[in-house]
């Protein structure tokens, strides 16, 4: 499939409608998606409603908007008003929701076409999609190994050529970790550009919603379309979406790009080997290495599962069976709330609910959530004192290649470490990009990670593309 | 009511008022009483997946108000989460501030000299309502349960007292000088029939001089008279607990309006666990002090201080008046009787019809302006109306506004010739012979009989004093 910018501009000059792309996207899902499992619920109705309308503002000269025709997935745990809205969980199950994320209402807006709702990890707790109420899904670069996650399902669409465009979300790697796994762009944009009303929230802090596209510039042009202060998310940054395409070609002359061992170490040999590639292209490319450490990510895993789980144990409590989604009848509302809450949640997100609710209890709250928030705050300050000495980080996404199925399920800590590199950026709430760069076991692709300070989106992407070029996309 | 020897009470109370905003509290919808259920509801106040709550700035400012009113210190504020289970709040936790309200301390002088502390005034957002069918009517054991959630995400602030309360009398004029204090600042209607204030007392007793006892919460009392019972009934059980040699359990106990008692509600075992952190869907709260300025000016006076100044116009203060001038004050409804009294209407006139008609009115007071209000009053006072006649028109008025001189032209209320009076009572002399000569012989209680003709004839526009004089005269 064509590139989103490709498309774009062959549907708003009329050389290619709109219908004809969503029927590649959808031929492309009928051929896989039972093999890969990749969307959950195909809205074919709805977007072929939608592509005939551009199709008809198209003839009548309208510009229908920088993403005219481009068929998009959406992660399922992103609301789309009268489209079944799971979160890969059964206690949702037949849920509706009735309202549109911001980020759909802005994708409308920018002339997309969602198509439907893909995998992930349930409430979007997992590093592989395994954790889905609804069968994992499988890695098209390999259907032997996972995705990764919690995105898997919409890094996967990406991947097969379903669309050239997904949306995930990523609350400590969600998006970048199945990026790299799948061989795609993956951004985790600063906390607050993206407004996150509507998407279903795991750790509220931590989340952010972001792209997941084969190339850098289609990453750029999708964040463009959805970045921007939404009165509707009070921790939305005031200002309005920056513009990011323009400075794609940027390049990274003269930058101080800091690598940082950290977001290596421990990583296996083929990842690394990568890392190191892309250093030599950075400074090919005009920029300068500087070799830092920063001891203080070696903690944020920990930090991680405290935050993260406790935000979580609050944020799905309202999952009780009173109003929505799955209810389990018992003698009394208590009964009901238990039995509902028992048989809808999978292992995870209970094992998580529980280390939340213990980490927030009277007696308990000092040691660990309160412990954790000072190392947030220690991270946050790492974070600033690196980028005194560099402009840009650079490290590893994953330790690993897409893993075999089952591999990690039986270890909870072997798949949490999965997000050891990615976490950082969630809790500075600074954004991060992971490009595919270079191949490592089994040919499958390594991703590295680049990391800046707060809105430091448009050089990320610069940045990314020079790896992109290096890596052999035009 | 007092207690048995030695004894003391102590209350505190916490009094939850829902804040008269135009939309809730974190969404666009209409914050209305009385809408027919789950009408007044959105994606937000009802906790769907995905949705994110967005301060209403006005319920800040009503909050501001209250604080400054209240002598607090406004501070920069967080909001927290309060978890815990429960069917009408549909996040299953409730969006409230805890370490850092935002009004901290203060204090309220009430009429009697006493002051009573306020600990804090915070901001919280409101449960929808539950109503249990069939059953126990409790929560558990009834047969089916209903949740309306028009009230879900209301804007509340709950002001919390110290626990210097010391009678049941004391806690009733807390709440009523709160009340005021609540309506003058435009921060509520102070209506605790409709659950606009809903009150929790904190009761313990102990002998006098010891340190405090264990207290007990009682919930959800509604109305000043409920307060006061349960107060009164609540200390003297644990009294009579104590003196039988007993132990209070420290609990939640429900009071009974018809059997007048409380019972337990659920015993604490422990502290209650709601696992309170900061809200990371909301940003704090921090108003400058150019907006604190802002909320502090536009605050007019007070209750007390208007109290103060409304009972200096009287010439002669009978307690009978004063306590006119009270009710006047609680319902805020000085300001018709201060217009009138500048217009030359007597103070005393202006402050029984407020304390009468207005107070009985109080619902549809804006049909009432001020200026219908002193005309009413003035034509009174100059006789073109008669009392009955001015209380006739105020209702008029307060029903469905007007003109105070159409509304008595189309009554046919017209002021009576001098002399006429006596002309009519004889007129009904004649015709009811039978209950004149009765009258004669001494029974009283035919002047009422003989007032009533008169009044009939003259559309209430005869002095009922004048009338009784030409009886005698005649008799």
């Amino acid at each position: 499939m064509n590139s989103a910018e490709q498309i774009a501009r062959d549907v708003q000059s009329g050389s290619m409608s709109a219908t004809s792309v969503l029927e590649m996207s959808l031929d492309a899902i009928r051929a896989r998606n039972e093999e890969l499992n990749v969307f959950l619920y195909v809205d074919e109705e709805g977007a072929l409603e939608a592509a005939t309308n551009i199709d008809a503002r198209v003839a009548k000269g309208e510009n229908v908007g920088p993403l005219a025709g481009v068929p998009i997935a959406l992660k399922d745990n992103l609301c789309q008003d009268g489209i079944p809205t799971t979160c890969s969980s059964k206690i949702l199950e037949g849920w509706r929701p009735p309202y549109n994320a911001t980020v759909v209402e802005r994708l409308f807006a920018a002339g997309a076409v969602p198509v439907g709702k893909t995998n992930l990890d349930e409430f979007a707790m997992g590093s592989s999609t395994e954790n889905s109420a609804f069968g994992p899904t499988r890695n098209p670069l390999n259907p032997s190994r996972v995705p990764g996650g919690s995105s898997g399902g919409s890094a996967a669409a990406v991947a097969a050529d379903m669309t050239p465009l997904a949306l995930g979300s990523d609350t400590g790697g969600s998006i970048r970790q199945p990026a790299a796994l799948c061989g795609l762009v993956g951004m985790k944009p600063s906390y607050g550009l993206v407004s996150r009303y509507g998407l279903i929230a795991f750790a509220s802090s931590l989340d952010q919603i972001g792209p997941l596209t084969k190339s850098v510039t289609d990453a750029a042009m999708l964040l463009e379309a959805i970045a921007g202060h939404d009165v509707m998310d009070s921790t939305s940054l005031p200002e309005p979406a920056p513009s990011l395409i323009a400075h794609v070609n940027d390049g990274v002359a003269g930058k101080r790009i800091g690598l940082v061992r950290e977001l290596f170490d421990g990583a296996d040999e083929d990842v690394v080997a990568s890392v190191e590639l892309a250093v030599e292209a950075l400074r090919e490319a005009g920029a300068t290495i500087v070799e830092l450490s920063v001891p203080e990510f070696r903690l944020g895993l920990s930090a991680y599962y405290l935050i993260a789980p406790a935000e979580a144990s609050s944020n799905l409590a309202r999952f009780d069976g009173v109003r929505y989604g799955l209810r389990v009848n018992e003698a009394d509302v208590t009964a009901m709330m238990e039995a509902t809450r028992t048989a809808g949640f999978g292992d995870e997100v209970k094992r998580r609910i529980m280390l939340g609710t213990y980490a927030l209890s009277a007696g308990y709250f000092d040691a660990y959530y309160g412990q954790a928030l000072k190392v947030r705050t220690l991270t946050i300050d790492a974070f600033a004192r690196a980028y005194l000495q560099a402009d840009l980080l650079l490290g590893a996404t994953t330790p690993s290649v897409a893993f075999e199925f089952g591999s990690k399920t039986s270890n909870p800590m072997a798949m949490y470490l999965s997000d050891v590199f990615t976490i950082p950026s969630n809790l500075s709430g600074e954004p991060a990009i992971s490009v595919p760069f270079g191949t490592g076991e089994a040919g499958l692709p390594t991703g590295v990670q680049l990391l800046g300070p707060g809105r430091s989106e448009a050089q990320l992407f610069a940045a990314a593309r020079v790896l992109e070029i290096a890596n052999g996309r035009p | 009511m007092s207690l048995s020897d030695g004894w003391e009470m102590v209350v505190g109370l916490e009094v939850h008022t829902e804040l008269k905003t135009k939309t809730k509290m974190f969404c666009g919808c209409p914050n209305a009483f009385g809408a027919a259920p789950n009408t007044n509801v959105c994606p937000i106040c009802l906790g769907l997946p995905g949705s994110l709550p967005v301060l209403n700035v006005r319920a800040v400012e009503l909050a501001m108000a209250i604080g400054t009113a209240l002598h607090s210190t406004i501070s920069p504020s967080t909001f927290h989460r309060k978890n815990y289970f429960y069917p009408d709040m549909p996040k299953d936790f409730q969006i409230s501030q805890y370490d850092l309200p935002i009004n901290a301390g203060g204090y309220l002088d009430l009429p009697d000299g006493s002051t009573v502390s306020i600990e804090r005034a915070h901001l919280e957002e409101d449960t929808g309502k539950s109503t249990h069918l069939g059953g126990s009517g409790r929560i558990h054991g009834a047969d089916r349960s209903l949740v309306d959630y028009n009230r879900s995400g209301v804007p509340l602030v709950e002001i919390v007292s110290g626990p210097d309360i010391r009678s049941a009398a004391q806690a009733r004029a807390y709440v009523g000088e709160l009340r005021g204090i609540l309506i003058a600042t435009g921060a509520s209607d102070g209506r605790m029939e409709e659950g606009s204030m809903r009150i929790d007392a904190n009761v313990s007793v102990r002998k006098s001089g010891e340190p405090f006892g264990t207290r007990c919460e009682i919930k959800n009392l509604n109305s000043l008279r409920s307060l006061q019972r349960a107060i009164d009934f609540e200390a003297q059980r644990q009294i009579d607990l104590l003196d039988k040699g007993g132990k209070i359990r420290q609990e939640t106990r429900h009071w009974d309006e018809i059997l007048a008692t409380t019972s337990t509600m659920r015993v604490k075992e422990e502290a209650d666990d709601y696992r309170y952190f900061r809200e990371p869907d909301l940003v704090d709260l921090i108003p400058d002090q150019a907006w604190q300025d802002r909320v502090r000016d536009a605050l007019g006076p007070m209750p007390a201080e208007r109290r103060a100044l409304l009972s200096a116009r009287l010439s002669s203060p009978t307690d009978a008046l004063l306590g006119a001038v009270e009710v006047v004050i609680d319902l805020g409804l000085d300001g018709y009787v201060n217009g009138a009294i500048d217009a030359n209407v007597a103070p005393e006139l202006a402050i029984a019809r407020a304390a009468n008609e207005l107070a009985a009115g109080i619902d549809t007071l804006d049909h009432l302006t001020l200026a219908s209000f002193v005309e009413t009053l003035s034509m009174e006072q100059s006789g073109d109306l008669s009392a009955t006649q001015a209380k006739t028109v105020l209702l008029e008025l307060l029903a469905k506004s007007g003109d105070p001189k159409d509304i008595a032209a189309t009554r046919g209320f017209e002021r009576l010739a001098s002399g006429a009076v006596g002309d009519i009572v004889a007129a009904v002399i004649e015709a009811n012979p039978d209950e004149w000569s009765r009258y004669r012989e001494g029974d009283e209680k035919l002047a009422q009989f003989f007032i009533g003709q008169v009044m009939a004839r003259t559309k209430g526009q005869a002095n009922g004093k004048e009338v009784i004089a030409e009886l005698q005269t005649r008799r």
